[in-house]
């Protein structure tokens, strides 16, 4: 059971920081995932976690401990590899049970483990195999399963859904969510992928160019976006963003925040008029591609220079179509020039929103 | 049409490989007939390729033409020990090179290659001098000690080990593993092909190794297998090339057998494929 703490942490490489004074709290027994795009420094500050990389200055905290100075092995942490980083000399057996040879683990007790966790991921059958022997899903098993003997306060992992296909990465996302559930340890799992992290994460932190950028749970993240940044990371299709024309303001919405109708008929459809009350932003376009997804489509609406991305349940428009868009301005985001949000409890939020309307086309 | 042309191609091949390997062989051949026959037979001319009946004897007159059991005692200590020292020397030093990056590591990674080329010849006086200084000289370390490390072997190793991916050692250190397990368990049985081959080439170059305890042995009692045979030629005044070749055949035969024993590692030592 350990929390950890990274307390002004800096990693310089070749004289660049890579991160410069990070403070980050990883509570105990959550699974946090570590997000944001390659080179953002989220590998580095995982691999500080494990002592594979050294701070070069600030201090880093397991269960209260300070392990700044600490060898890998003696951190009480696992990692899984992207690539699995299985002993390919060794047979399943001996790669689940090198850590507890070193441990000097007893013999009687070693096997006990060895048996009691190959059979948790399914592997009792292939204990004396050679890991080329088995299939990318069943090296990953065995990679969980050499972390998990250990029985770690913290497991670490660095991408390792990254080699799977996308049938298998689905079945082992859900498989390591129930993992976390049952060992109730610390998990820490680093990704570029937004997906993965909106999936499995009770927590996430989102990093960009060394910095974070938001730490909160998925539906915070999602919801409440901090900046513009987080904003268009999380969600496929990203947030549309665009220039309001006034102070560098942006303003954005979701894809499935947006109502496509009919451009001809809208002043007569039924739940136009429901809308009426509601203050809304609507711009016309036409249908320029189309992702039939099966439960919902994707459709790119071209409105003159611009293209917004929008998400349906509805698939009746077809490509060149001419359409409404509209959003509700509860769903609309404000954005500052320096890409940080503008709340709706800021003084000039209202009167950003009006010029909005007043955009209005159609 | 494709297919004659397909064949035509590997009979021309199956032809090259039979050319070449009798142009390798026929020497090994030649000693093997050589050892067989007669002095009178040996001087002849056209030379004789089979001899009329076998001479079996040229064997027991080449092994009891000198102290043969002492000869090859210290043939098998001075190989022997070449070998194990260098793997002493050679892995640590080529895992240093490979996957750490310490100061001074290109000035260090020069400096044995250059040891790599410089030939034995250019550097016997002064090690024969140094090892004369320390009063080495009527034992067997003047032949063992110069060939401590293989600068060859650290640098086949080191591509070797090289080619070993980060994320094992890492791994391995996240499972608590010393620098020696580290080793021992995972860096030497990844390699086992390339420790077979440098293994062999030591062997045969340190078996075979004529020159070097010609310059640093005075006396029978330090001397190696080939000073040995080499001696059989003088015993009586005209050159005994049935014995001389009867003595060789006796000396090639253990790499032979070793070769036979590791030849399907050395390949893989070459074609290294890694196991993601």
């Amino acid at each position: 059971m350990a929390s950890i703490e990274l307390v002004q942490v800096t990693k310089v490489f070749d004289k660049t920081a890579v991160i410069d004074r990070l403070d980050l709290t990883i509570e105990d027994g959550s699974f946090t995932v570590l997000v944001g795009p390659s080179g953002c420094g989220k590998t580095t500050l995982l691999r500080m976690i494990a002592g594979l990389d050294l701070q070069t200055s600030g201090s880093v905290r397991i269960g209260g401990k300070d392990v700044s100075n600490l060898a890998p092995g003696q951190r009480g942490v696992a990692m899984v590899f992207q690539n699995y980083a299985l002993y390919p000399t060794m047979s399943v057996r001996e790669n689940i049970e090198f850590g507890l040879k070193n441990n000097k683990v007893k013999r009687s007790e070693r096997i006990e483990l060895v048996e009691s966790i190959s059979e948790t991921v399914g592997l009792k059958d292939y204990l004396d195999r050679k890991p080329s022997t088995l299939s990318g899903g069943q090296r990953q098993r065995v990679a969980l399963a050499r972390a998990m003997v250990k029985k770690p306060a913290v497991f670490l992992m660095d991408e390792p859904l990254s080699n799977l296909d996308a049938k298998l990465r689905g079945q082992m996302r859900i498989e390591l969510i129930e993992l976390h559930k049952k060992l109730g340890v610390t998990f820490v799992y680093v990704t570029h992928d937004q997906v993965e992290a909106m999936s499995m994460a009770d927590r996430i932190v989102l990093m960009n160019g060394g910095v974070i950028q938001q730490e909160a749970a998925p539906e915070v993240i999602y919801r409440q976006p901090g900046n513009q940044f987080t904003a268009q990371f999380m969600g496929v299709p990203p947030m549309n963003v665009y220039e309001l024309g006034a102070n560098g303001i942006k303003f954005g919405f979701r894809p499935e925040a947006a109502l496509l109708s009919q451009s001809q008929t809208q002043s007569q459809s039924p739940e136009t008029n429901l809308n009426t009350n509601t203050p809304q932003w609507s711009v016309r376009g036409t249908v320029a591609t189309r992702e039939m997804l099966g439960s919902e489509t994707i459709y790119q609406i071209k409105s003159g220079d611009r293209s917004y991305m929008v998400k349906s349940a509805d698939d009746q428009y077809a490509f060149d179509q001419e359409v409404q868009l509209r959003v509700d301005a509860s769903r609309i985001f404000l954005f500052a020039a320096d890409g940080s949000r503008l709340l709706e409890s800021e003084p000039d939020y209202a009167g950003y929103m009006d010029r909005l309307r007043g955009q209005r086309h159609g | 049409m494709k297919r004659m042309e397909f064949n035509y191609g590997r009979w021309l091949g199956v032809i090259l490989k039979i050319a070449m390997g009798l142009f390798f062989i026929f020497p090994f051949l030649w000693m093997l007939s050589t050892a067989l026959q007669t002095l009178k037979e040996t001087l002849s001319f056209p030379p004789v390729w089979i001899p009329a009946s076998p001479q079996w004897d040229n064997f027991v007159r080449a092994m009891n033409g000198g102290p043969f059991a002492i000869y090859a005692k210290n043939s098998l200590i001075i190989t022997g020990s070449i070998i194990v020292l260098q793997f002493l020397i050679m892995i640590p030093a080529a895992y240093a090179f490979a996957k750490y990056s310490f100061v001074g590591k290109p000035l260090f990674f020069g400096m044995t290659l250059l040891a790599f080329m410089i030939p034995t010849q250019v550097t016997f006086i002064p090690v024969y001098l140094l090892l004369a200084d320390w009063g080495l000289i009527r034992t067997l370390w003047p032949q063992i000690i110069p060939f401590m490390t293989n600068a060859f072997g650290i640098f086949l190793l080191r591509q070797y080990f090289m080619q070993i991916p980060q994320e094992l050692i890492e791994s391995a250190k996240l499972d608590n593993a010393t620098e020696f397990k580290l080793i021992w368990r995972i860096m030497i049985p990844m390699s086992r092909p390339a420790l077979a081959t440098i293994a062999l080439f030591s062997f045969v170059s340190h078996w075979n190794d004529y020159f070097w305890p010609l310059v640093m042995t005075d006396s029978v009692s330090i001397r190696p297998l080939t000073l040995g045979i080499a001696a059989l030629k003088e015993t009586e005044g005209i050159t005994n090339w049935h014995v001389i070749m009867a003595g060789n055949a006796v000396l090639v035969g253990p790499i032979l057998v070793v070769y036979a024993f590791f030849s399907r590692q050395i390949v893989r030592a070459f074609v290294y494929s890694g196991i993601k």
